[in-house]
């Protein structure tokens, strides 16, 4: 295992613990260190790394750089909202904090690179130098001469420097439209099935044999294989269930090799810990007290999005249902569902094949606020005035967002409206009204 | 001397790879400059005569050097700079000042720097200038020797100029082509770019005073002469190193390598794609990464894995990393894209054709709520395999945003053969032609 990562230009037993930090990304590391060669050597100018979150791009050159103890400045473009913090950094990671306090404020380019050649100059580098840029995407936002002049930083300060970047997106989407200097381009390919079960097997719970926990891993990653493959959540997940998982067995209800009755007693818990916790709707907290309530109450446990509702005044609930109508329903259907004695109209001239169910997959259409009120006054049960509070109600609704303007908002006399609300929330508000909206949809008919 | 060799002979194989790692190395990632500029040696005495002119005769030129990028135009530059300084006289009375566009992003900056790298900062003291050309004329001036009437000669290399002709009013680049015209101080003006239509760009007024002398830089060797160039980087030069056998037994390994047939075809596919040194170089460094101890040579499979390295498809390297929700997500996208010749969508439409497939099957182990589809197609969105067609993201909801797909038909469809363990009724939904 620890035999790829042999580099003369290291100590063995420093390699030994490298290799022991880093499982299933030997060939990574192994490759990565070859590239940069012994300390003294000069390493490639820029060496781009992209691969999937989490697939250890960032903890691999940690470790390496850490461990092996070469001199390296790691930035998270996150972190730096501007360049001058970004070149800051740089600089006391290298020079100290004198060197770092010779910035100007809002220092440009020029600045960054003429401190550094002076710097370097006074002490110039034994060991190549790494520049390590995490979320490296964020580089293309700021100044747009920032990427390709940390390509070729080598160059421009005449150093033993290299930088690394870090990213999810590829190298393509990157490239200036003028081209720039390429970097060297290394993939990190995601964790295999069975590496993430390895891994994710290595933090288990000490009070349980390896056998149950793998187990445990392996019946996580039936469930959330299919849709997530990033280790930190997987691994989040996994902490956040375990203790549910082994509940039966506390109970002395079942043996720890019993591993179908644990899977039974697990599986509907971890479907709804998808529907929650992993869509972040509620934070781990919240999800375990969630499951405390759940004994007591033995009620079905819910995500945010199920029980999301907002008190709404009667009417505008209405207005809201009114504006939902107006927006998935084709305006000449509207005489077919609000007028009484509406006539014959025929069948298959009213259901146009193409139109039908394609409002909903399309979305919102906008409406002019007359037939929002046409539609509001035939569905509401009660007679109402057209008065000031009505109007007020639609403005309110826009600044909830429930409804969006689409119009200019000078545009007084005749404003345009969109619905902002998805279908399951109208079907909530519609029940609290007793108004079947389903009937009165075009789509499903 | 017979016994110093035999001393040397000695040296222990680790040494030899190290040192070889290091010499190579200094060659391709810190760009050392060859002994003689190879494929432009016409150009190399073109300029080296302009700007001996400058430096000796003190005569003003200005000139561009235009090229591809990594064609070897800065390479060219600095072996002709290096050459020049060896006369005696250049080298006592050239000035340099080296700027470039991707760091003196304005005409103050670029003054500073000037300044700077004049060692006029004394001079210029807390002086206030009315305007930019007083403020070059000064430094100029202030470069006149007490005992002559005539100036210093100084040297203006200016990299990535294109970049120069987007500064307000072009005034850095009109100054000194202006000072280049009129008999004031002897100033050389090199620009170099990778832009051809550079001319384009200048002003008329700044145009009109550049002399338009400009040297090209289209490195289009032959294939017999891109496989020599291959081998002379890789190989090393007597003295190089001390221990000679391993040299030259480096050197006969270099030689075979570059006669197998396979790593001929694999270079001449790269031969094809692109002719410049750059590439050329990521192309045997990842091949010189790979030399190590217990492998003390390239071997023709070293350099067919770095050629496959080279030309690896990023976007299907991260397609194979997607859970199989966001691969059946895309192809939901690509049929979409069939069907309706590249219109965008959205996650609605997306989420239907997925719902179609779905109803086909008996068994829903696929059976997901909209959110998580949400959230996988949020994920696509943020690896900017997705992009929505206009950012006013404000105005619509998530699930309406139209959206465009930047990937090929064929991509997808080779990301799918090669993902592991990809259920078949998955493969055939995409194989087959209409959702």
């Amino acid at each position: 295992m620890s035999a790829l990562l042999q580099h003369p230009g290291y100590e063995e037993e420093r390699l030994q613990t490298v290799a022991k930090q880093l499982p299933c990304r030997e060939v990574q590391a192994g490759m990565l260190l070859s590239l940069m060669g012994q300390p003294h050597q000069y390493s490639y100018p820029s060496i781009f790394i992209y691969g999937h979150q989490s697939s250890g791009k960032s903890h691999v050159l940690h470790v390496l750089l850490k461990e092996l103890e070469l001199p390296h400045a790691t930035v998270s473009c996150v972190e730096c909202v501007s360049v001058a913090l970004l070149f800051e950094q740089v600089l006391l990671s290298f020079f100290g904090c004198v060197a770092a306090s010779l910035l100007p404020r809002s220092p440009s380019l020029s600045d960054f690179v003429r401190i550094y050649r002076q710097q370097s100059s006074q002490s110039p580098a034994k060991q190549t130098r790494y520049i390590v840029m995490e979320k490296a995407e964020l580089l293309r936002d700021s100044n747009a001469n920032l990427l390709p002049a940390l390509l070729r930083l080598q160059e421009l300060v005449e150093d033993n420097v290299s930088v690394i970047l870090l990213s999810e997106i590829v190298w393509d989407r990157f490239r200036p439209n003028t081209g720039c200097f390429e970097p060297l381009l290394l993939h990190f390919p995601d964790y295999s099935k069975g590496e993430l079960q390895h891994i994710l097997a290595q933090d288990r719970n000490p009070s349980y044999s390896d056998e149950f926990y793998s187990a445990y891993i392996n019946i996580l990653l039936g469930v959330f294989y299919s849709v997530c493959r990033d280790l930190r959540e997987l691994r989040h997940l996994a902490a956040l269930n375990f203790s549910k998982f082994c509940e039966p067995l506390a109970e002395g209800k079942v043996k720890e090799t019993d591993t179908h009755k644990l899977w039974r007693n697990i599986e509907p818990h971890l479907k709804k810990a998808m529907q929650t916790v992993y869509l972040r709707e509620v934070s781990s907290l919240q999800w375990e007290k969630m499951q405390q309530m759940e004994e007591k109450e033995n009620g079905a446990l819910r995500g945010l999005s199920a029980h999301t509702h907002v008190e709404l005044p009667y009417y505008s609930k209405f207005l809201l249902i009114a504006a939902y109508l107006a927006s998935f329903n084709p305006a000449r259907t509207d005489k077919r569902f609000f007028v009484k004695h509406h006539g014959k109209i025929k069948k298959t001239n009213f259901l146009k094949k193409n139109e039908k169910t394609s409002n909903h997959l399309l979305g919102p259409k906008p409406f002019p606020l007359d037939r929002l009120l046409a539609i509001f006054y035939s569905v509401v049960d009660s007679r109402v005035a057209p008065t000031a509070s009505i109007f007020s109600q639609i403005s309110s609704l826009v600044t909830l967002q429930l409804l969006t303007q689409v119009s200019h908002s000078e545009q007084l006399d005749a404003p345009k409206y969109k619905c902002a609300v998805s279908m399951d929330f109208i079907c909530a508000i519609s029940r609290t009204v007793n108004f079947e909206i389903i009937k009165y949809l075009y789509d499903f008919l | 001397m017979s016994k110093r060799k035999a001393r040397d002979a000695h040296l222990p194989v680790g040494e030899c790879i190290s040192q070889v790692q290091e010499i190579l190395r200094k060659r391709l990632c810190n760009q050392q400059l060859p002994d003689r500029p190879e494929g432009v040696e016409a150009q190399h005495k073109h300029l080296l005569e302009l700007l001996k002119r400058t430096a000796v005769h003190g005569e003003s030129n200005s000139v561009l050097i235009v090229g591809p990028r990594g064609a070897g135009k800065t390479m060219l530059l600095k072996c002709v700079l290096r050459d020049l300084l060896m006369e005696k006289e250049a080298q006592k009375n050239l000035l340099q000042v080296h700027l470039n566009g991707l760091l003196q992003t304005d005409d103050r900056i670029a003054l500073q720097e000037m300044t700077r790298q004049l060692h006029l900062e004394n001079v210029v003291g807390d002086k206030v200038f009315g305007s930019f050309a007083e403020n070059l004329n000064f430094l100029l001036e202030a470069l006149k020797k007490g005992d002559r009437s005539s100036s210093r000669p100084v040297l203006f290399v200016l990299d990535e100029f294109d970049l120069f002709a987007h500064h307000k009013n072009q005034t850095l680049l009109y100054n000194l082509f202006d000072v280049s015209q009129s008999a004031q101080a002897p100033v050389a003006v090199v620009g170099v770019t990778c832009r051809l239509d550079v001319l384009e760009l200048l002003e008329k007024r700044v145009k009109s005073r550049f002399s338009h002398r400009q040297i090209h830089v289209l490195s289009n060797p032959t294939f017999r002469q891109y496989l020599e160039r291959v081998q002379t980087q890789l190989s090393l030069q007597p003295g190089d190193l001390p221990d000679d056998k391993f040299a030259q037994h480096w050197n006969v390994s270099i030689k075979t390598l570059c006669e197998d047939k396979s790593v001929e075809e694999a270079l001449q596919r790269h031969y094809n794609s692109s002719k410049d040194f750059r590439s050329n170089h990521m192309l045997l460094m990842l091949c010189l990464s790979r030399v190590s101890v217990a492998k003390p040579a390239i071997k023709p499979a070293d350099l067919l894995e770095a050629s496959r390295m080279c030309f690896i498809d990023a976007e299907a390297n991260m397609l194979h990393g997607l859970s199989i929700l966001e691969l059946c997500l895309i192809i939901a996208m690509k049929h979409l894209n069939d069907l309706y010749e590249g219109e965008p969508f959205n996650l609605q439409m997306v989420h239907n054709e997925f719902k179609k497939f779905l109803q086909r099957k008996s068994n829903s182990m696929y059976n997901f709520e909209q959110p998580v589809i949400m959230k996988a197609f949020e994920h696509l969105q943020q690896l900017e395999m997705i992009r929505p067609v206009d950012s006013s993201t404000a105005k619509t909801q998530r699930e309406y945003q139209l959206m465009r797909l930047m990937l090929d038909h064929t991509q997808v469809m080779e990301a799918l053969q090669k993902y592991p363990q990809c259920p078949t009724d998955v493969k055939q939904w995409a194989m087959s032609a209409f959702g």
